[in-house]
């Protein structure tokens, strides 16, 4: 069985940043890219500091982080978090704001 | 090169050398009230002929400089100037690298410039060209306004005016005969006039403004007003940017900073009366 893809942020002195209206622009110095980012990605590149995450740890550490294991019966199962948040890093991946292995 | 001469508009310095006399003779006709070119030229443009040979039989005027289209259109010989004024914004469009150039017209009052950006008919340089005829305004450029990374501040390219079909009677109804070029008809783009701007914008052409309005006009339709947002304005100004993403860092910075500080309206009007009248009333309203 493969290992678990495990994800890492850009590191910060890589990227500026700057949070406007409804998007927020990212520059990317290694490629000379801009990218507008629509939340919730620009909050999922600040939660995840400089480390590897497996998408289940990052899952637990965005919920405790966000409070997203309230009490409401809207909260979405924990296996569907983990899939939107597995998509949103996929996404971050291909944009090269995030390394995948 | 067999002919050669220097213009200058506000930062550029052009050098701009031809197989021919004639377009040459035209455009040192048309630039003659502008500052003199000092120093070394920044920017270079050549008029060739497709095959030397052609230069005779058929003459065709082909364009180039340091950078080149190879399937740019030849054009006859009669619309030389019409080859020197593309060959001069393309130049500008993609070898310009000391500022963020907008593909906007501009004008500037007390110190403060209004920028306004939009497609071929959306009345950006005829509204620039009318403002710049009156008192209170001076016209920085009908086609493209250069932003200095740095200061954010607008620099000044003022070309002469292309005039195109209707704009062409508007503006000779109101301005002396002798700041017009000749009537270029049945050109690719229908007829064009070049009108030379009015003296105080020559004066003051190297002279910066700060940017402190930038609207989106569209011709024809019902008065308008529609607030643009800063990540929106940011989308539109990437867009009406040809070297945005050559300047790296430094125009990223600038941009952004720019959305961020300058109100940013989208705006339609029936008729350039309208046009004048409303684009004044916001203007007051930003600086108030």
């Amino acid at each position: 069985m493969p290992a678990e893809r495990r994800y890492r942020a850009a590191p910060p002195d890589a990227l500026a940043c700057v949070p406007l209206d409804a998007l927020t622009l990212v520059y990317d110095r290694r490629s000379a890219q801009t990218h507008l980012l629509a939340t919730p990605l620009p909050e999922i590149l600040a939660a995840m500091g400089g480390q590897w995450w497996r998408i289940s740890d990052f899952a637990a550490h965005l919920a405790a982080e966000f409070d997203l294991t309230g009490d409401s019966a809207a909260e979405a199962p924990a296996a569907d978090q983990r899939a939107v948040i597995a998509a949103r890093l996929h996404e971050l991946a291909q944009l090269g704001l995030v390394e995948a292995r | 090169m067999r002919h050669s001469i220097r213009i200058s508009v506000g930062p550029a310095h052009f050098r701009i050398g031809s197989d021919w006399r004639e377009p040459l003779a035209q455009l040192a006709a048309l630039y003659a009230t502008y500052p003199s070119a000092t120093g070394s030229a920044n920017a270079t443009v050549h008029l060739f002929a497709a095959r030397p040979w052609r230069r005779f039989l058929r003459p065709a005027v082909h364009i180039g400089g340091d950078f080149t289209i190879p399937d740019a259109l030849p054009l006859p010989l009669s619309m030389g100037l019409l080859a020197a004024e593309m060959a001069m914004n393309l130049q500008m469009a993609l070898g310009w690298r000391r500022h963020m150039l907008l593909h906007a017209s501009a004008v500037e009052r007390g110190g403060r410039a209004l920028i306004m950006s939009g497609q071929s008919g959306s009345g950006k340089s005829t509204l620039a060209a009318l403002l710049g005829e009156s008192a209170d305004w001076r016209l920085m450029g009908d086609e493209f306004t250069l932003i200095e990374p740095l200061s954010g501040d607008a620099l000044a390219f003022p070309r002469p005016v292309s005039l195109k079909n209707q704009a062409i009677a508007e503006m000779t109804a109101r301005v002396a005969a002798d700041r017009f070029g000749p009537l270029l008809t049945a050109t690719p783009k229908g007829d064009i006039r070049h009108m030379v701007p009015r003296a105080n914008a020559l004066a003051a052409m190297r002279r910066p403004a700060v940017p402190a309005l930038i609207l989106f006009p569209r011709f024809g339709a019902d008065v308008a007003v529609q607030r643009i947002g800063p990540s929106e304005l940011f989308v539109r100004l990437t867009e009406a940017s040809t070297n945005y993403a050559l300047l790296g860092e430094p125009g990223f910075a600038s941009l952004s900073r720019m959305v961020q500080t300058v109100p940013a309206l989208a705006i339609s009007y029936p008729d350039s009366a309208s046009g004048l009248a409303l684009v004044e009333q916001l203007w007051a309203e930003a600086l108030a």
